[in-house]
């Protein structure tokens, strides 16, 4: 399938990491859908252990950019893409990558929060179960372990065999993180994980995030400025398919150096 | 719900809840037509005792009163006693009555030939000589009946039991050769014993007498069933009416005319409602997983799709014709041909038979359950399938442990529907396999217990043969009402059944959203 690329790489000279402490290294990247260009030509790499935002107004194309890392993008076959992908050092479209396995190192968590209809304790042992773990023991611990990660332990101990769909839109989306969280995953990506929530629910998920920057590499998508202020480490601007600007979040919100960051960022351009 | 209130804007709404009244109206004006035509059938009706103008006296049920167009007021009698009157209804002129009364020893009796005799008991022998006779009182005389009847009753039992479960292995083992010289002796000696009791129950005999005062000797092994309707309390009348009902629900059917139970066309619809549902299910999900979890969509599956619905507009004799030409002749021919050739020129699968009959079924089954699948399967969010991908499943994981387990309410409702269309249908069945006499359960002890290649019952088809077929036609329409009235309810109950499954699946995740 035929892909437009951008003619111009406006992106390539905002990579200022050094390659061996990035996780993904996205180079040249496009995207289409049916032929229509979600993405152009994006180049960036997205820091280890941190937590990388992207922002942007909404249909630029940064749920598309996700869902490229975990190849999501396999099942629709309308998609066209261009580019390399690598998540630590190794491209993840090469063939002998097993996307399954793709999927379980780089978790992901979606806008709507969207437990299976078990109970709980069946949804955090949902991934656990698909690499054949069937000992008791060893599920406990670690559904434990993934709910205490996920700040909902306290909260569902006792009722961790009644359906997960009685649970409140936080707790789910919580729960959802448990889940991801128990196959051990490198990366986690988060799709506006916070947009359905209630603001003290908001408040909960973006302290999550914090906390579990030491174990593994967010990447996070918000259209919530403030929200991208205060969790992320690093953030890029998209627009319009395009890489604007991506930089460390103090500089790009403090400083951004170009005018249409800042036009976004101070709210003139939605 | 949102209420949409109108008011001021005409009478339509009432328009609407009119036509809904209606169509209620007409759903249990149906069921009570046939509930209380088939119902009434069973219940032991006063024997009426009637002397006309011209001196003769008759005895009989009065069923029915018409009008005749040239104003004559007439009355329908059952009157039995076919053997002594080659008739068992008469038409009587309302003119013509004398007068009608219900002596309380007037008495019906059921029997295994000539159909009910309607008269007076007047004595009971036993062995040729008479034990109880007419100076004994009608009280004395009808006790004597009931004892020795229930007796009969036993006796008749003990047989069918002897056998079914003695004699009747034996035979078969005789039959094959296989039977040692001591099964031969045992066979011998069971026979010898069945003989015994055959005589036994040959013992009594009954002296009847219709009340224009013709005789006859009744063996009593012949009657099975006797009742004084006119001396009957209505709890008694209530006790033979379930009885009889019971009756026809639970035996077979005793004459080609179909007069008597049904138990084999029930167990025969079921069945293969049963195997339908089994066939068909497997199928339609798999087509609709493949159509809208596996196929690439586009003008291809769009195609499939629109002839899927369409197929579900067929006929369904359309489908008995398929059945026959592809599954009767064709793959049934080719069995014979390969397995059981031994047996040709008769053939074994190469005929109509249960197998046949329940997959032609399946096969007219097969869109519905498809379409409501395939609903089901869209209406899961596409978040649920992702997020078990997330996890590192695969495509068939995905299916088998999120996609299948949420759509199964879906599936049971394609089900549903399945079994609602297919329960009722006897068109296609006439062609494959269905028989109007079948006695003999497609079920029983013996290997391979369930026999996919014989014939069987059906309660649609038995209807038909009840309404069009029967030489009798006042005698056959209450029970045409009564076997539709049991199709209603074993159609209503194998949907309660699947629905009370369906139910049973939701409350399993009883969700506060989505
Ligand atoms: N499945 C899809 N098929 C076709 N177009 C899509 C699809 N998903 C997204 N798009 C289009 O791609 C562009 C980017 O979408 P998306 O990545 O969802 O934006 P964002 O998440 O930034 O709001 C939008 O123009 C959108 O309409
Ligand atoms: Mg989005």
């Amino acid at each position: 399938m035929s892909v437009t690329l951008s003619p111009r790489g406006a992106s390539a000279e905002i990579t200022d990491f050094d390659a061996a402490a990035s996780c993904f290294a996205i180079d040249g990247l496009s995207l289409a859908y049916d032929g229509r260009p979600a993405l152009r030509d994006l180049t960036l790499a997205i820091p280890r252990h941190a937590v990388t935002a992207f922002i942007g107004p909404s249909g630029c194309g940064k749920s598309t950019l996700l869902r490229a890392l975990n190849r999501l993008h396999d099942l629709d076959d309308t998609v066209g893409r261009a580019g390399r992908i690598r998540l630590e050092g190794q491209d993840i479209h090469a063939p002998d990558v097993d996307v399954a396995e793709l999927r379980r190192r780089v978790g992901m968590v979606f806008q709507t929060p969207n437990p299976f209809p078990m109970s709980i304790y069946d949804n955090v042992a949902f991934g656990l179960r698909l690499q054949g773990i069937k000992r008791k023991r060893t599920l406990d611990e670690v559904i434990e372990w993934a709910l205490v990660s996920a700040a909902l332990w306290d909260e569902v101990k006792d009722q961790l065999h009644t359906s997960a769909w009685r649970l409140s839109g936080g707790q789910q989306q919580r729960l959802v993180i448990a889940r991801t969280l128990a196959v051990q995953p490198e990366v986690l990506l988060l799709d506006e994980p916070a947009s359905a929530l209630d603001p003290i629910s908001t408040l909960k998920i973006e302290e999550l995030i914090r906390s579990l920057k030491s174990r593994l590499t967010l990447v996070l998508v918000t259209h919530n400025m403030q929200q991208a202020a205060r969790v992320s480490d690093y953030t890029a601007f998209l627009h319009d398919g395009e890489l604007v600007e991506y930089g460390a979040t103090d500089s790009l919100f403090t400083n951004p150096r170009l005018a249409r960051t800042e036009n976004y960022i101070t709210g003139r351009m939605s | 719900m949102k209420r949409w209130r109108t008011s001021g804007e005409g009478g339509w709404p009432w328009l609407a809840a009119g036509g809904v009244a209606v169509s209620l109206l007409m759903v249990v004006a149906l069921l009570m037509l046939i509930a209380g035509r088939g119902l009434a059938h069973f219940w032991p009706a006063s024997l009426e005792r009637v002397t006309l103008a011209d001196g003769a006296v008759i005895a009989g049920e009065p069923v029915r009163h018409v009008t005749t167009r040239d104003g004559r007021d007439e009355w329908l009698y059952r009157t039995g006693n076919r053997d002594l009157d080659g008739r068992t209804w008469r038409w009587l002129e309302a003119g013509d009555i004398v007068s009608r009364t219900r002596p309380g020893d007037l008495l019906e009796l059921q029997r295994e030939r000539w159909g009910p005799f309607i008269g007076r008991l007047v004595a009971v022998r036993e062995a040729d000589t008479t034990v109880i006779d007419a100076t004994a009182g009608s009280a004395r005389r009808w006790q004597a009946l009931e004892t020795r009847l229930a007796r009969a009753r036993a006796l008749r039992e003990t047989i069918e039991t002897r056998r079914r479960e003695t004699i009747a292995p034996l035979a078969r083992q005789l039959a094959a050769g296989t039977a040692s010289a001591e099964q031969r002796a045992a066979f011998e000696r069971a026979r010898d014993a069945l003989t015994g009791l055959r005589e036994a129950l040959a013992r009594d005999s009954l002296v009847l007498e219709s009340v224009d005062g013709r005789r006859l000797e009744q063996p009593l092994a012949t009657v099975l069933d006797a009742w004084r309707p006119n001396a009957m309390g209505t709890l008694d009348k209530l006790g033979l009416w379930g009885r009889r009902v019971w009756a026809f629900l639970s035996e077979g059917p005793r004459s080609a005319n179909g007069s008597d139970g049904v138990w084999p066309a029930i167990f025969g619809t079921v069945l293969l409602v049963l195997l339908m549902s089994l066939l068909v299910t497997p199928f339609g999900v798999l087509a609709a997983v493949y159509l809208h979890e596996v196929a690439r969509q586009g003008p291809v599956t769009r195609a499939v799709r629109i002839a899927v619905r369409n197929l579900a507009g067929v006929p369904s004799i359309v489908y008995g014709v398929f059945g026959l030409g592809v599954f009767v002749y064709g793959i049934g021919g080719t069995l014979d041909r390969w397995f059981f050739s031994e047996a040709l020129p008769s053939p074994t699968f190469g005929t109509g038979g249960l197998l046949w009959a329940a997959l032609t079924l399946a096969l007219l089954t097969l869109p519905v359950v498809i379409v409501a699948t395939e609903e089901g399967l869209a209406r899961i969010p596409d978040h649920q399938r992702e997020g078990a991908l997330a996890l590192g499943a695969t495509h068939y994981e995905t299916l088998t442990r999120v996609v299948l387990p949420m759509a199964m309410p879906a599936m049971l409702t394609g089900v549903i529907l399945a079994v609602a269309r297919a329960a009722g249908e006897v068109a296609p069945l006439m062609l494959v396999g269905v028989a109007k006499l079948a006695p003999q359960l497609p079920v029983d002890g013996e290997f391979p217990y369930l026999h996919l290649d014989g014939k069987f019952m059906h309660l649609g088809y038995h209807i038909y043969n009840l309404g069009f077929q029967s030489a009798d036609a006042e005698q056959a329409l209450p029970l045409v009402y009564a076997t539709a009235l049991l199709l209603v309810a074993v159609i209503v109950v194998l949907n309660l059944t699947a629905i009370f499954l369906r139910h049973h699946l939701r409350q399993r995740h009883r969700a506060l959203r989505h």
